[in-house]
């Protein structure tokens, strides 16, 4: 993790939410929820759709009025200081939404223009931009002629005209192949050594692993956890997983034994997962009472833990409704 | 009830404008227009000239004088005001709804210090921009053809600024409560086409029965036209005023509403 200290030794509060609310009608999408987000880092909203992380985002940047709480960003409440803040936001929202009557780098022209960054200014940063993106022999292409990769990064690249302070992303890899993804997190990457503070909210959860410092789990409006991907994988379900095919009545009897080996279980389908931080110990111990027992083991497989399996354990729900990335873990 | 209270919601207090911004929002469709204007203008050039050629010069031939004048030129200056409002219409119906609902333009800005009033001010102001260029090529037609006859025509383009500034609100409002696609073609057929037809551009509207007589007054483009047909034909009256007087109440009267309705309608 990078260090966040400035001059004065203390962080600087980029993002400050205090028991946010958003209801839509009687609907609630955000029930309280209070965060900061300091400077230099990148913190992640991770939860399935429906989590109110659109909602949240939405509301830092000022596009979606608040019901109740308070937001501030930079210092200021988004409330009365929308036009200021925005000056020093770049946002990549989660449905592309670049200009398809105009061409890549009029886009970003045309975009800077809404900043009043000056004509000349803004072709140099424009140039910055599509170089960084690796655009520049697309600047005169129609952006309807770009493939999704590269409207993407273009996107992002927009969201950079003004040199933001703070970015955010809502989902900015969804829909993506994974070559696509994984160039658009190096430039996350770099992004974030040069010390752009950055929130994302994802459900992929190995963007958040790759890329979040901090983060928070969200389901249905509320936070479930919060922490930096290792830790809350340490507390929540140690370091290993271990899947095994066997019926939950099973389980005591397999784990017989097992003591404090078993951090925790989870029951998912056809399949248990015991939570350890001692992977092999328990399986060697497992193998040997199903030995015992001639319980037949069809499906047993040691994998390292993620937040995946945080997730699973905090909201007790498969993961239906989070789309796998397609290269899997 | 509820649904109508929710899009007028704010429509009591001031818009958050910035004048600089609402000009780049502008500069955005005029940079996408001046794309296509050529083949743009010749497009909607074609409609009224052939109007003007089919009615005026065809049907014209069978109409005796209308207050003393040809059909034709009777016919062109209300004209120059239609062209004005259909090519304001079809760019603030159509295009401003694929901007916002498809091209998502309208988020893209919000995100930035752009707020969602100058976006709105910036579409009013390039709806007005379009129709009054219409318009006002249109009028240089009449001009080529003989049938301007005064140089009062040359205040053409207050009533045009008027008239347009008239319908890129309504057509916002229009906006501000369609579903989809479709719901313009209700817009054309219920209001534009039958204003189209009656506000006094193809006959007097003392022609119409007694009982519908005050409908024309009810339209914008009734009081375009009749400030328009004056000045072109030089036959400026005080009736010129009140007219004009009629459309400044109607856009200070109405320029709120498409601002909070198409951002209630955005944003919540």
């Amino acid at each position: 993790m990078s260090d966040n200290t400035g001059i004065s030794g203390k962080k600087n509060k980029i993002i400050e939410s205090r028991d946010l609310v958003k209801k839509f009608g009687d609907f609630e999408a955000v029930k309280g929820v209070s965060f900061s987000v300091f400077q230099g880092e990148c913190f992640g909203l991770l939860g399935p759709n429906g989590a109110g992380k659109t909602s949240i985002v939405k509301m830092i940047y000022g596009f979606s009025p608040i019901t109740s709480g308070e937001m501030q960003v930079f210092g200021e409440d988004i409330s009365a200081r929308a036009r200021a803040i925005k000056t020093r936001i770049g946002v990549v929202p989660q449905e592309d939404n670049l200009d398809p009557e105009l061409s890549v780098w009029d886009n970003l022209m045309v975009y800077a223009g809404y900043f009043r960054i000056k004509r000349e200014q803004a072709r140099e940063r424009a140039g910055q931009v599509l170089d960084l993106m690796e655009l520049t022999e697309k600047a005169d292409t129609a952006v309807n002629d770009l493939s999704g990769g590269m409207k993407r990064r273009l996107t992002l690249g927009r969201a950079l005209i003004n040199e933001p302070e703070l970015l955010i992303l809502d989902e900015p890899t969804t829909g993506l192949d994974p070559y696509a993804r994984h160039l658009l997190w190096q430039r996350l990457r770099r992004l974030k050594e040069a010390g752009t503070t950055m929130l994302l909210t994802t459900h992929y959860l190995e963007e958040a692993e790759q890329l979040c410092d901090r983060l928070l789990i969200l389901d249905r409006g509320e936070i479930l956890e919060e922490g930096s991907p290792a830790d809350l994988v340490e507390i929540h379900v140690g370091r290993e997983v271990l899947e095994l095919g066997i019926g939950y009545e099973e389980i005591a009897s397999l784990t017989e034994g097992a003591g404090d080996l078993v951090k925790d279980y989870h029951v998912l389908g056809d399949n248990v997962l015991l939570f350890t931080n001692r992977g092999q110990a328990l399986s060697d111990l497992v193998a040997g009472n199903a030995e015992k027992m001639s319980i037949t083991l069809f499906y047993r497989r040691l994998r390292p833990s993620n937040l995946e399996d945080v997730f699973l354990k905090l909201t007790g729900k498969t993961l239906e409704d989070i789309p796998q990335g397609p290269e899997g873990y | 009830m509820a649904r109508t209270a929710q899009l007028l919601k704010g429509v009591a207090t001031l818009p958050d404008i910035s004048w600089p911004l609402v000009g780049r929002v502008f500069y955005r469709n005029f940079k996408v227009f001046m794309k296509t204007w050529k083949a743009n203008i010749m497009f909607n050039f074609v409609e009224p000239v052939l109007y003007l050629w089919a009615m005026g010069f065809g049907l014209g031939v069978y109409v005796s004088k209308i207050n003393g004048l040809s059909y034709i030129e009777f016919l062109a200056p209300g004209l120059i005001a239609s062209s004005a409002m259909f090519s304001t219409c079809y760019e603030m119906t159509y295009d401003s709804f694929t901007r916002m609902n498809y091209h998502k333009t309208f988020h893209a800005m919000a995100a930035t210090p752009v707020s969602m009033d100058d976006v709105l001010m910036g579409e009013i102001i390039y709806g007005t921009f379009k129709g009054m260029l219409y318009g006002t090529v249109f009028f240089m037609i009449t001009f080529l053809f003989g049938l301007v006859k005064s140089p009062l025509a040359l205040f053409v383009p207050v009533p045009l600024f008027l008239l347009t500034l008239c319908f890129s609100i309504l057509c916002l409002i229009w906006v501000s409560i369609a579903p989809n696609y479709d719901f313009f073609g209700y817009f054309f057929t219920l209001f534009v086409s039958p204003m189209f037809l009656l506000s006094g551009i193809f006959f007097p509207v003392e022609n119409l029965p007694a009982g519908i007589r005050f409908l024309p007054w009810l339209t914008p483009l009734y009081h375009a036209v009749e400030i328009i047909r004056p000045l072109v034909l030089g036959q400026v009256t005080g009736a010129v005023l009140v007219h004009l007087g009629w459309l400044a109440a109607f856009v200070a009267l109405t320029l709120r509403l498409p601002l909070v309705m198409v951002k209630n309608r955005l944003v919540q």
